[in-house]
């Protein structure tokens, strides 16, 4: 830097200097991927997906592990778990494997490939009301939102008749009904009654991005009001919409488990996690390990999509973490400033510091 | 204001009849109410079914059956005229009869829930927001993802099987074993350094004097078989109200202030006299009695914080209050804990219930089935707690540390306030105000939690009947409960409004 004109020399060299500016979604995928816990927690669940659809096959497709989740079995040991990892030096038979890893339930069937098969029931139901949620929640909440007036007070009157039902006895009415049909048409049905929060949310996003600029510029340019609604407004609501898929989500695990306990869900022969419970409730005193299993497996899965859900909330808001940065700004200013320019990329953060 | 509620209430009639009527529907196309009889072997099948028909109308088609369960369900809008009218059970009972019963067991359970729920979650939502990012900020943080995760049946089944019997199990021979009293007592003294923050030298004292007095503590309670015969006795109670005074007058008012001390000191020489005066009048007291006693301490209270005043009188007033009714209910307790020995031995031996809301044939004055609905209630309550509990933590963490960073915090640090009424009286009042929201928004899945708690705990209440109701294809019941709980979710909604325009003058209610 030259003492005579600091100012415009430096703006040169950074102009100079500074490749093309990143694109705001490559920043949020930047943000996202320096959340470890997120990262990990996405990687475990495709790991624990990955391993259940592997062990027991899909549908007609066989998979690694010798045993299905219907067939009966002798009982070995009286059922209780072959799977052993405490090694010799510590008085364990080291590692072995064994006939029936998880142990076997009351009339022999491999309880590792019946938990295998509710974690696979979990996973199928958890996507499908994910996505049926997003695409009805979006749907109402972006037309609600664009149109007001009307339209918009026709359709929250609807979202609030279905928010009126909790989610447990509407599920457990649904359940009830179409529960003996299988996993799949289970999630379909509940997707019908679990998308109002999207709704809400979308909504919102909605009515304020359409008093921006960049919508009235697309009308000016002559764009439809579906143009306007899916090219122009919805990628911008994006961020709200993939956070609150992702939160849904881990929720649909907790009600899919939770009716299927209660026998409103997936039924037997059919497994579910929340299934295995309820039938082998009595059992618990002498045999632990039929609720240990798939009470891991729930809750692994249930935590892992909230941390996922938490991570895509920090990469897609900043503000979110406002208070970090004031706490970063009164002990390290430099460190604060660097925080600034990063988030000044970013609009939103603008209106936040404003209020 | 007045034309706001009078549309609110009209438009939340017409949801609530759009809502039950969609639930009708589902529920009359999906079950069969016929389905039992027509799998019975008795003779008279035919006739069995011809009556259920006549009874329950079900040659008529669901979507007209819809106006004529609507019809009765009217009548009860009708205020004094009894002349409600939900339609009756498959076994013929009126679903008006069975309902308020029900509605008791659930109310009972959720408002249990509800209150402790808010309690504990507002304080550990404080505590974590005022010791941001320390050690027992994460664990608490990863403690509510965690219970966020935990589906209730999950905690329901855990806290039957294993806590329960196994409590039960351990009181057989109810010694502590060292090793647990260590970790007891290490865990506790690295909560309390955390939550009192300051320098090093000042958590490693505290810290080291919490671990000290509760392994000694434990071990005194292992030594001498209290679970067993447990009790405070004069000098217990008396170390435990003056610590509540001291507390409460800490909290509220600052040590600082004496005349609120003295308030505070007075209340717990009362409640000491009370509990040397009053333990023959415990010996014949039914309910009735312990509530106006109730009454009369939080009157006492109020008086001794009047008369007393000071500068600030409010203060005062609020210290002798909460002090008053906590040590009233110290002595409470320790009469209940005298009870004890006689429940154990009636329930032999076995005292934490796992079925049911209440020990069958227990006779026993009202110390007894106190505890009798306190050992059957605790567990179920537990389970439904910790479903809204995270979430209330998170909440008044993040508002707490929202409005810590306010400008008019900054304002009254700034003019030199002390740091606990910059806390209670600026932050923690602004914070409550968007918990009214939460608190709205949990009692409806709090009331659907229910479901599972009473199937599990085998509680007599509102979901017991929904969830009977629905596998035998019973639609009067299902009916009466989802009018009931709607109509709750429905009302909370209104009143979190309101509480909002209230307390919020920002908000207004056009």
């Amino acid at each position: 830097m030259s003492d005579n004109n600091p100012v415009t020399l430096s703006t040169e060299t950074v102009l100079a200097d500074s490749k093309p500016p990143e694109s705001q979604g490559r920043l949020i995928l930047k943000r996202f991927l320096a959340n470890k816990v997120a990262v990990g927690s996405l990687i475990l669940i495709l790991v624990i997906i990955g391993f259940a659809i592997s062990a027991i096959g899909l549908g007609p497709i066989p998979g690694w592990w010798k045993y299905n989740y219907t067939g009966l079995n002798d009982q070995v040991n009286g059922g209780t778990p072959t799977l052993s990892i405490l090694p010799k030096w510590l008085g364990g038979t080291g590692f072995q494997v064994g006939e029936h890893p998880w142990g076997q339930d009351r009339i022999g069937k491999d309880y590792f490939a019946m938990t295998m098969r509710g974690v696979q029931n979990s996973v199928l139901v958890m996507v499908i009301i994910g996505l049926m949620a997003t695409v009805i929640g979006v749907f109402v909440g972006a037309i609600a939102g664009y149109f007001r007036g009307v339209v918009d007070a026709i359709l929250m009157r609807i979202t609030d008749v279905f928010i009126v039902i909790p989610a447990l006895v509407i599920g457990s009415v649904v359940g009830h009904a179409v529960g003996g049909f299988g996993a799949a048409t289970l999630a379909v049905m509940l997707g019908f009654f679990t998308w109002m929060g999207i709704a809400r949310l979308v909504r919102g996003e909605f009515l304020s991005l359409r008093e921006r600029e960049f919508v009235e510029a697309a009308r000016v340019a002559g764009a439809s009001d579906a143009r306007i609604i899916f090219r122009h407004i919805l990628p911008n609501a994006l961020g709200t919409v993939i956070v609150a898929a992702t939160l849904i989500m881990a929720s649909a695990i907790l009600l899919e488990t939770a009716l299927s306990y209660l026998g409103f869900g997936i039924r037997p022969p059919d497994v579910s996690l929340g299934n295995l419970i309820s039938s082998n409730q009595s059992a618990f005193q002498t045999r632990p390990w039929l609720f240990w299993w798939p009470a891991f497996f729930i809750v692994s899965l249930a935590l892992l999509v909230n941390f996922v859900g938490d991570g895509l909330r920090d990469a897609f808001d900043p503000r979110h973490r406002r208070f970090k940065l004031r706490r970063m700004q009164e002990e390290r200013p430099s460190l604060a400033e660097d925080e600034q320019v990063r988030a000044g990329d970013d609009d939103d953060i603008i209106d936040a510091g404003a209020k | 204001m007045v034309s706001f509620i009078l549309r609110r209430i009209l438009v939340s009639v017409l949801i609530l009849l759009a809502a039950s009527f969609i639930m009708y529907m589902l529920t009359a196309y999906s079950s069969d109410p016929l389905a039992d009889l027509r799998q019975s072997s008795s003779l008279n099948k035919e006739k069995l079914i011809q009556n259920l028909i006549q009874t329950l109308q079900l040659n008529v088609p669901p979507p007209i059956r819809w106006f004529l369960w609507l019809g009765g369900a009217a009548k009860c809008l009708i205020p004094l005229a009894n002349a409600c009218d939900l339609g009756s059970t498959i076994s013929n009972a009126q679903v008006v009869d069975i309902l308020p019963q029900a509605i008791q067991s659930t109310v009972q359970l959720v408002t249990g829930a509800l209150v402790l729920a808010i309690m504990l979650g507002l304080a550990l939502g404080i505590i974590t927001a005022l010791r941001q990012y320390s050690g027992l900020d994460n664990v608490v943080t990863f403690t509510s993802f965690f219970l966020f995760s935990l589906p209730s049946f999950l905690v329901a089944v855990l806290l039957k099987e294993f806590v329960a019997i196994g409590f039960n199990n351990y009181l057989e021979k109810p010694e502590i074993a060292i090793w647990v009293i260590i970790i007891i007592a290490v865990v506790l003294g690295l909560i309390v350094q955390s939550i009192i923050g300051g320098d090093g030298r000042r958590r490693l004292i505290v810290g080291g004097a919490t671990t000290v007095l509760s392994a000694i503590v434990l071990y005194a309670i292992s030594l001498s078989g209290w679970l067993l015969h447990p009790g405070l006795g004069p000098i217990g109670i008396f170390i435990l109200a003056a610590g509540i005074g001291v507390g409460t007058t800490a909290l509220i008012a600052g040590l600082r202030n004496r005349r609120a001390l003295i308030t505070a000191g007075i209340n717990v020489v009362v409640a000491m006299v009370a509990y040397f005066s009053l333990q023959g009048l415990f010996d014949v007291s039914s309910s009735g009695t312990l509530v106006i006693l109730g009454i009369v301490t939080v009157i006492v209270g109020l008086v001794t914080g009047f008369l007393m005043g000071g500068y600030d009188r409010g203060q005062s007033i609020r210290v002798g209050a909460i002090t008053a009714a906590l040590s009233g209910g110290l002595v409470l307790l320790d009469r209940f804990m005298q009870s004890w020995t006689t429940y154990f031995s009636d329930t032999n031996g076995r005292p934490l219930a796992t079925v049911g809301f209440q020990t069958p044939n227990l006779g026993g004055d009202v110390w007894v089935s106190g505890i009798d609905t306190f050992t059957h209630f605790l567990l179920p309550t537990v389970a439904l707690l910790l479903i809204s509990f995270a979430s209330y933590t998170r909440y008044a963490r993040a508002g707490m540390l929202e409005t810590m960073g306010q400008d008019y915090v900054r304002t009254a640090r700034a003019k030199g306030l002390p740091e606990r009424t910059v806390v209670i009286r600026h932050a923690f009042r602004n914070m409550l105000i968007p918990i009214t929201t939460l608190v709205a928004f949990d009692v409806g899945a709090l009331l659907g939690g229910a479901i599972i708690t009473e199937r599990i705990f085998g509680i007599p209440g509102m979901g017991s009947l929904f969830y009977a109701g629905l596998l035998r294809g019973d639609l009067n019941p299902v009916m009466g409960y989802f009018i009931v709980i709607a109509g709750m979710a429905i009302l909370f909604n209104f009143l979190a409004d309101l509480a909002y325009a209230a307390l919020d003058p920002r908000v207004r209610v056009r």
